[in-house]
């Protein structure tokens, strides 16, 4: 903070700016096309979107249980974009963690971090795929991705339906479409409430995950930006040549980055799943976790700190989302989502044009540590 | 018999959408610019038929002309998908955005879309609209006896308009690119803009051709993979955009290479669907839902064969990379 600089010239502040600019629009979109469809309700539909998330201690207690599987996904796609890779994998790689999570869980009767410490293994597998075929074959990581997005989805529904035991339908219950309720076949493996559920009104979501996630987040920060693994990563993703010509192995650091960012998918489907509250269906399409995750980390510019607001705002508008029915389909948060989306594809360009509104023209440069204050007072 | 006839047909009824849509990435990717939003593109081309459709058979136009009806549908599935594919040219090219991530933005919005307007327009819950069952077409249109044998079985179980229009639309595609000026400054664009440029060729406008191409194959595939599934249209067509991307790939960006790898994954799926029914297939005992297995291996055997020919890939050299008239 000593020497300050214009606020033009603040990269972290434009950054931001830029992401509040993209909300702004897509909640703006979602608004209009409501009073397209349904001008008499889209007044109703939008205040539940906004105010749903806050409106009673059970409400919150769900957006911050929804929201560490989503800032797990999102710190995923944000690291492997900081080494210059689009991980569109997280879905395929957050399928496969909640797999390995819940074969520990009821196959192998294990506690729930030894699950998590499984969810996280199988997510590092599935992530190492992509960074392989890129280093070795330099075959596109998104093809690669989504191609072992659907490998892992049909793998996961092939492997349940062969081990009767992982079933619901082999602990009490009558549906063999959905692994077993935790609370029967392995109450050691629900993560802790850790005495949440009492200061949350006895909401039946919150758990210790949204901690577990942020000290995640915490640990991918320190990663990036204090130790030479990350700065090498870094560098990889700014320029691979520069980086190769001063001695950096960029190969191995697309594969390592590809397995934290698979491990970190994976953990979130760990987390999500072994919450108790919701079971695994076998699906016939790839879940949307892990395609969240690429907003999250767009909102937040693949900061692993901006990661921790922007994955509560896509959580909080995502709860909000489902007190809009039955006047709207809850996918309508889905449409502002996409939005977001939109508007980051072209991040740079807005970028550019802010910081010449702000100060006639730009060149930015430097980036401050401490702009992460500001960032955090402007989402909160 | 009867199986083999069945298996046929049904083939050929899932690559149609393959194909076309496949064909839609060919043209977008191959003037220059990843088309990441073919399942966005089917979804909105097969939301607006599904529609038009719909209003045809309330007003009792579709069973009076069904095949006309059909025909108009698919127009419709044309245009919007063209329209939708707008968005990606515009972010892709004018604003020369990050085309993956701009690809990733149309599928979120495009099945969240649909949902909502579906939702909206038929009433809370009702997220499936309904096919008419007059868009098939069937062996009375021909003056023939209705039958049960092997070739009615072959030719008419599934025989929608999508099919005929979808092989005249190949070699139409197949003309277009290999025969034309404009097919040869397409391809160009893809692979060296900047010459391309240098010797006139209007860079913009050509990746602006071949994305709309894209939408309006990509559209058209989208209803007819809405057809081939048959249980109407549920705002979402089960990744086969994606399946589609595959394709493209497997058939190394050309026509006819395109058309046999759509046979070989349509084919696939067909089996994933019957592998009971269908006696020369590997039996495992005692495994359960077989039908992942199959439906899993034809993204595995692409993975198979990108390894091998990625060295040696044909993929066009600048897709991807938004063309900025400054830098040489």
């Amino acid at each position: 903070m000593k020497n300050k600089k214009p606020l033009a010239e603040n990269q972290m502040f434009v950054a931001v700016l830029a992401s509040v600019i993209s909300i702004a629009v897509g909640l703006l979109f979602g608004y209009i096309l409501l009073l397209v469809l349904n001008p008499a309700k889209a007044g109703i539909g939008m205040t539940a979107m906004l105010t749903t998330g806050f409106s009673s201690l059970d409400q919150f207690g769900k957006v911050l249980y929804q929201s560490a599987p989503l800032m797990l996904c999102g710190l995923s796609v944000g690291f492997a974009f900081k080494t210059g890779m689009f991980n569109i994998g997280a879905t395929g790689q957050y399928t496969i963690g909640a797999f390995c999570a819940l074969l520990g869980a009821i196959a192998f009767q294990l506690p729930w971090w030894a699950c998590l410490i499984l969810s996280l293994i199988g997510g590092a597998i599935w992530g190492i795929f992509p960074g392989l075929f890129k280093a070795l074959f330099n075959v596109n990581e998104v093809i690669t991705s989504i191609m072992f997005n659907w490998i892992g989805m049909f793998l996961v529904n092939l492997l349940l339906a062969n081990m009767p035991i992982m079933l619901a339908s082999a602990w009490g219950a009558s549906n063999s479409d959905r692994t077993a309720n935790l609370a029967q076949a392995n109450p050691g493996a629900i993560i802790p409430k850790g005495g949440l559920d009492r200061l949350f009104g006895n909401s039946s979501w919150i758990n210790i995950s949204v901690f577990i996630a942020m000290l995640v987040a915490v640990i991918c920060w320190f990663i990036l930006e204090k130790t030479t693994f990350g700065f090498e990563l870094k560098a990889c993703g700014y320029n691979k040549e520069a980086a190769k010509y001063v001695g950096i192995n960029a190969n191995r650091n697309i594969v390592s980055s590809m397995i934290i960012a698979g491990a970190l998918s994976g953990l979130g489907g760990g987390l999500y799943y072994l919450a108790g509250t919701i079971q695994y269906v076998l699906e016939k399409k790839t879940l949307a976790m892990g395609f969240n995750g690429i907003p999250v980390a767009l909102l937040a510019n693949s900061n692993p700190i901006g990661t921790i607001f922007s994955s509560l705002f896509i959580s909080y508008i995502q709860v909000g989302g489902s007190a809009m029915q039955p006047n709207f389909s809850s996918e309508s948060t889905d449409i502002i989502i996409a939005v977001i989306i939109y508007l980051a594809a072209f991040a740079l360009l807005m970028k550019g044009v802010i910081t010449k509104v702000l100060k006639g023209k730009g060149s930015t440069t430097q980036n401050a540590d401490s702009a992460a204050e500001a960032e955090k007072e402007e989402k909160a | 018999m009867n199986i083999l006839a069945n298996i046929i047909s049904l083939t050929i009824v899932f690559a149609v959408p393959l194909m076309l849509v496949a064909l839609g990435g060919m043209y977008s990717e191959r003037s220059g610019v990843i088309n990441l939003a073919l399942e966005g593109i089917m979804v909105i081309g097969a939301l607006c038929a599904c529609f038009t459709l719909q209003s045809f058979d309330k007003s009792g136009f579709g069973p009076a002309h069904p095949q006309l009806s059909m025909f108009l549908a698919m127009i419709i599935a044309a245009v919007t998908g063209m329209v939708f594919s707008l968005l990606l040219a515009f972010a892709a090219i004018n604003l020369k955005a990050d085309q993956t991530i701009g690809g990733t933005a149309l599928n979120t919005f495009a099945p969240a879309f649909a949902v909502v307007v579906t939702w909206a327009v038929q009433g809370q819950g009702l997220t499936t609209i309904q096919i008419p069952s007059w868009i098939r077409i069937t062996q009375e249109n021909f003056g023939l006896e209705p039958g049960n044998g092997f070739w009615d079985m072959l030719l008419f179980k599934y025989f929608y308009l999508t099919t005929p229009v979808a092989i005249v639309l190949f070699f139409a595609a197949w003309i277009l690119m290999y025969k034309t000026r404009f097919g040869l400054r397409l391809r160009a664009c893809g692979e060296h803009p900047q010459a391309a440029d240098s010797v006139g060729i209007n860079v913009y406008r050509m990746r602006y051709a071949g994305v709309l191409i894209s939408g309006f194959l990509a559209g058209i595939g989208g209803l007819a993979y809405t057809i081939a599934v048959g249980s109407g249209f549920s705002s979402s067509v089960g990744g086969y955009g994606f399946l589609a991307l595959a394709v493209m790939i497997f058939g190394n960006w050309k026509p006819v290479q395109i058309l046999g790898s759509a046979v070989f994954f349509a084919l696939f799926k067909v089996i994933a669907a019957y592998n009971q029914s269908i006696p020369f297939l590997p039996k495992f005992e005692g495994m359960k839902d077989q039908s992942s297995l199959y439906q899993m291996l034809p993204y595995i055997v692409t993975m198979i064969v990108l390894i091998f020919t990625s060295k040696h890939s044909q993929a066009p050299k600048a897709e991807g990379i938004p063309y900025d008239k400054g830098s040489r």
